[in-house]
C-alpha cells in the first residue's frame, strides 16, 4: 500500500497527488511512468512521473478525471493509500546534449512536458515552452514552465488566456521567425501531437512526442501498448512500455494509435458513470 | 493386491456444456476410494522409469504406495520433498510426455494417473492438515529471486527449507507469474495458488510485489545490497506477433494480454473495472496450451463461435491432448491446416474478419515437424470480430540490457550452465523461460530445483 502524502486540486478536472512510493522515487526520471492500481478490483492504469523527491522517497503524478479509474482515485483524500503503485517504468527522456528545445504540452499532458522542460532547462539549455489548454479555468503549472522556459507562450482554443489558438499556431511562428531548435519534445492528446508532428516535418526538426496507450502490466508481457511506426517505408511495430513511452514523432501512426485508444471507450464511459453515480449516492447519504 | 484394469480411473470434471459457461475449476478430482484403486494399480517396479520422467524426481511409487493404503498425508510428504507446488503441478504437468510415458502399465494399457493421484494427495493436504509449515532456522545467507512464477517459487522452497533469507521480486501486484496471470481459474484455481504461496510465507520466504528488476532495482545493487546469490526466473516476455497486416486492429489480442485481463486482472466478473472484449467470433491463432487456454476464456466469455487457428495439422498440435480434447468438448472449433494471411478491418479500425490460406504438409523441417506450405489460391476470410495470438514469445529484454556481462543467445534467451543455471555473471542464476523461451511449469520447477541446488552448494562454504 502506497499513502497519499499531497493532494491538491489543479484545475476542475486535474488533480496533483503526492505518492509515499521510494523504490520508485530512488530511480525516476522524466519521461517514465508509473504504473497504479486503486484498490484491489481496479484496473492497472499507467501515469507519468510528474515529480518526485528521492528525499522524501515520494513521487508526483498529476492525472485527468477521464474515467472510472481516475474517478475513484480523485476520491482519495491526503493519508489515504493506494493498493499499487509500480514504477519507474520505460525509458527515461533523452535530454542530453540538447542545446535549444521547443516544449510544447497541451492540457494535462503539460505535467508531462513540464518535468522535461525544468530538466532542460536544469542543464543550460535555452527552453521555449508552448502550452495550450481549451480555456482559462483548465491551465495548470503556469508558474513552473515559466520558471523553466526562456520563451512561454501561452495558447487557448477560446482565447480566455494568453492567445486564442493552438499550440501549432505559436510553434509555426516561432520557426518561420527563424528559431533553430535542435528538437520539439510534443505531449499532448494524440491529435495535437500528431498535428506538430506534421509541422515539424515540414520544417526538418527532430520531434519526440510521448505515447501514453492502454496498457495493463507496463513490463513487456502483454503487447496492448503496441503500436507502429513507420520507418523506410517499413511498418514496425513497438511497445510503448519497454521501446518508449517517447518516440520519434515523424515515424509514429498517429490515426491507429487514436483508434486503438478508442478500444474500450465505451466500456470506460459506462463504468465511469457508474462510478459518478455511486459516488453521488455515497456522498448524499453522507 | 494390484489393480489390473488396463485403463485409468476416469476423474470426475463439469459437463462440457456446463463448464463452457463458466469459470470454474473443469475436473472435479478422484473421490478417495478412485484415489486408493488407481494408486492399487502402481505395480511399484524396482526400475522406478517414472521417477526419471519427473524433472524434478519426486519418489513416485513411494508416494503411491501411501496413497493405496490410503495414507494420503503421508503421500502428500512425499511429494513434497521434491515438489514446492504439488497441486499446481497435479494439475497443468504434461504427466504424458513425462512421468506417465515411462510407467510399465502403459506398455499393455494404460499408464498409472500419476498426474491425479498427485493432485489429490495435494488437495487431500491442503484441505486436512492444520499443521503449519515449520520455518526453518535462518542461516543468515541472503539470496534474491527475481519473478514468483514456477522457476522462482521453486528455487525460493528449496532455499529456504535449507536455512536461507529469500525474497522474491514480482513485478505485478500478485504473485504467482504465469500461474496466476496465464493459466485460467478453470484449469487452476488461484485459491490453489495463493494457498502454495502462502505456504513458503509461513517458511520465511518474502515476497515483493511491485518490484521490477531492470528498473526499480538492478541486479548490481541486489548483490551490493548483501544478496549473495541472485536467481532470475523472469519468464518469457515480449508476445510475437505475426507481422501481418491488420495485426494492430481494434480487437486483436496477444494472448498474454487477452489471457491476464481474464485471470489476473479478473475481467470476467462484474466488480472488475478491468474491460475485456465480449467478441462474438474469435479466432485464436496457434496451436499450443496458451492458444488453448485463451480459446477456452474466449469461450467461457460468450463467443458464439472460437477456432483454433493453426498452420499444421492436428498431429503437430503442441497443446497437451487433454487441451485439446477439452477445448473440443466444449465447442472450440479447429481449423487445421490454415495460415492467416491478413487481419481485415472495417471504418471504425475493428476487426471484421481474418483471411486465411490453405496450407498442406510437405517435406520435414528443422524442428522435424513436416512444413506446413500454402495451397496458391485457397484464400478464404474468416467472420470474426476478435483474434487472439497466441504463438509465442520471446524474452524481455529489461533484465539483460540493465545487467552488465550477462550473456544472452541470439534470440534473447539467458545463457546458462545447464548442470548448475550459473549464468555468466558469478552469483547469478537464471532458469525457466528466460532460459528456454516459452516451456512449461515443470520445466521451469526443475530449472528453479537444479539452481537452488548449485546456490547451496556454492554459499554453503
Amino acid at each position: 500500500m502506497y499513502r497519499i502524502v499531497k493532494k491538491k486540486p489543479l484545475n476542475p478536472t486535474v488533480t496533483l497527488m503526492e505518492v509515499e512510493a521510494p523504490a520508485v522515487a530512488r530511480k525516476a526520471q522524466p519521461g517514465q511512468f508509473i504504473i497504479l492500481r486503486v484498490d484491489e478490483a481496479g484496473e492497472r492504469i499507467p501515469l507519468t512521473v510528474a515529480d518526485y523527491d528521492r528525499e522524501r522517497g515520494t513521487v508526483t503524478i498529476i492525472f485527468q478525471i477521464v474515467g472510472a479509474t481516475t474517478e475513484k482515485l480523485n476520491h482519495r483524500a491526503e493519508g489515504d493509500f493506494i493498493q499499487d503503485f509500480v514504477g519507474p517504468l520505460g525509458v527515461p527522456t533523452h535530454t542530453e546534449g540538447l542545446k535549444k528545445v521547443a516544449v510544447v504540452g497541451g492540457g494535462v499532458g503539460c505535467a508531462i512536458a513540464y518535468p522535461v522542460a525544468k530538466k532542460l532547462h536544469g542543464q543550460g539549455c535555452e527552453v521555449h515552452s508552448i502550452v495550450g489548454f481549451r480555456s482559462k479555468e483548465l491551465v495548470i503549472l503556469e508558474e513552473e514552465f515559466a520558471a523553466a522556459s526562456a520563451k512561454l507562450c501561452r495558447m487557448s482554443d477560446d482565447g480566455s488566456w494568453g492567445e486564442k489558438g493552438l499550440v501549432t499556431d505559436a510553434l509555426r511562428r516561432l520557426i518561420e521567425s527563424g528559431e533553430q531548435y535542435d528538437r520539439v519534445i510534443a505531449i499532448g492528446p494524440l491529435i495535437m501531437m500528431k498535428f506538430v508532428c506534421q509541422l515539424t516535418k515540414e520544417f526538418g526538426v527532430p520531434t519526440t512526442v510521448s505515447m501514453n496507450p492502454i496498457m495493463i502490466d507496463g513490463t513487456g508481457m502483454c503487447g496492448g501498448c503496441r503500436l507502429s511506426l513507420i520507418q523506410d517505408g517499413r511498418r514496425v511495430t513497438k511497445f510503448a512500455c519497454v521501446d518508449g513511452p517517447d518516440f520519434d514523432g515523424h515515424q509514429v501512426d498517429f490515426d491507429e494509435a487514436m483508434a486503438r485508444g478508442a478500444m474500450y471507450r465505451d466500456f470506460e464511459r459506462h463504468a465511469h458513470e457508474e462510478a459518478c453515480n455511486l459516488f453521488k449516492e455515497v456522498e448524499s447519504r453522507a | 493386491m494390484p489393480n489390473m484394469s488396463l485403463k485409468k480411473n476416469e476423474m470426475p470434471s463439469q459437463e462440457p456444456d456446463v463448464r463452457n459457461k463458466n469459470f470454474k475449476e473443469v475436473a472435479l478430482g478422484y473421490t478417495p476410494e478412485q484415489a486408493v484403486d488407481e494408486a492399487k494399480r502402481c505395480l511399484n517396479c524396482k526400475n522406478r522409469p517414472c521417477v526419471s520422467g519427473c524433472p524434478v524426481n519426486i519418489a513416485i511409487p513411494d508416494f503411491i504406495q501411501h496413497m493405496a493404503k490410503g495414507e494420503f498425508e503421508a503421500a502428500y510428504q512425499v511429494i513434497a520433498r521434491s515438489s514446492a507446488l504439488p497441486a499446481v503441478c497435479g494439475r497443468v504437468c504434461p504427466q504424458e510426455s513425462q512421468c506417465e510415458k515411462l510407467c510399465v502399465r502403459g506398455v499393455k494399457g494404460e499408464p498409472v494417473a500419476i498426474g491425479r493421484l498427485e493432485r489429490f494427495a495435494a488437495d487431500w493436504h491442503n484441505a486436512h492438515s492444520t499443521e503449519a509449515p515449520q520455518r526453518p532456522a535462518s542461516n543468515g545467507k541472503k539470496v534474491a529471486i527475481i519473478g514468483s512464477g514456477p522457476s522462482g517459487l521453486t528455487c525460493a522452497g528449496d532455499l529456504a527449507r535449507l536455512g536461507y533469507e529469500v525474497t522474491v521480486f514480482e513485478a505485478l501486484h500478485t504473485a504467482g507469474g504465469v500461474l496466476v496471470y496465464g493459466i485460467p481459474e478453470f484449469r487452476l484455481p488461484k485459491a490453489i495458488v495463493q494457498k502454495e504461496i502462502d505456504g513458503l510465507k509461513a517458511m520465511g520466504v518474502k515476497i515483493e510485489t511491485n518490484m521490477v528488476i531492470g528498473r526499480a532495482l538492478s541486479i548490481d545493487e541486489l548483490l551490493a545490497d548483501g544478496f549473495e546469490a541472485v536467481f532470475i526466473g523472469s519468464g518469457a516476455g515480449l508476445p510475437r506477433f505475426m507481422n501481418i497486416p491488420g495485426e494492430n486492429l481494434k480487437g486483436v489480442y496477444s494472448a498474454n494480454e487477452f489471457l491476464t485481463r481474464v485471470n489476473l486482472m479478473k475481467a470476467y466478473l462484474p466488480g472488475s473495472d478491468t474491460p475485456v472484449q465480449y467478441a462474438k467470433r474469435v479466432a485464436v491463432v496457434g496451436g499450443g496450451n496458451v492458444a488453448m487456454d485463451a480459446a477456452r476464456c474466449a469461450k467461457r466469455l460468450g463467443a458464439e463461435e472460437v477456432y483454433i487457428v493453426y498452420r499444421r495439422s492436428e498431429a503437430e498440435l503442441p497443446a497437451r491432448a487433454e487441451e485439446v480434447e477439452h477445448a473440443k468438448e466444449e465447442g472450440v472449433v479447429f481449423k487445421l491446416l490454415n495460415n492467416p494471411t491478413q487481419i481485415l478491418g472495417d471504418e471504425t479500425g475493428s476487426v471484421k474478419g481474418m483471411e486465411c490460406l490453405e496450407m498442406e504438409l510437405g517435406e520435414p523441417d528443422a524442428s522435424g515437424r513436416r512444413r506446413p506450405v500454402e495451397k496458391p489460391g485457397s484464400e478464404f476470410v474468416l467472420d470474426v470480430d476478435c483474434v487472439i495470438m497466441a504463438i509465442g514469445t520471446s524474452p524481455n529484454p529489461l533484465i539483460k540490457s540493465t545487467t552488465e556481462g550477462l550473456e544472452t543467445q541470439k534470440w534473447g534467451g539467458i545463457v546458462v550452465n545447464e548442470e548448475t543455471g550459473l549464468t555468466s555473471r558469478p552469483n547469478v542464476y537464471a532458469g525457466g523461460d528466460a532460459v528456454t523461451g516459452a516451456a512449461t511449469v515443470i520445466l521451469a520447477m526443475g530449472a528453479g530445483k537444479t539452481a537452488a541446488r548449485a546456490i547451496h552448494e556454492q554459499l554453503k562454504g
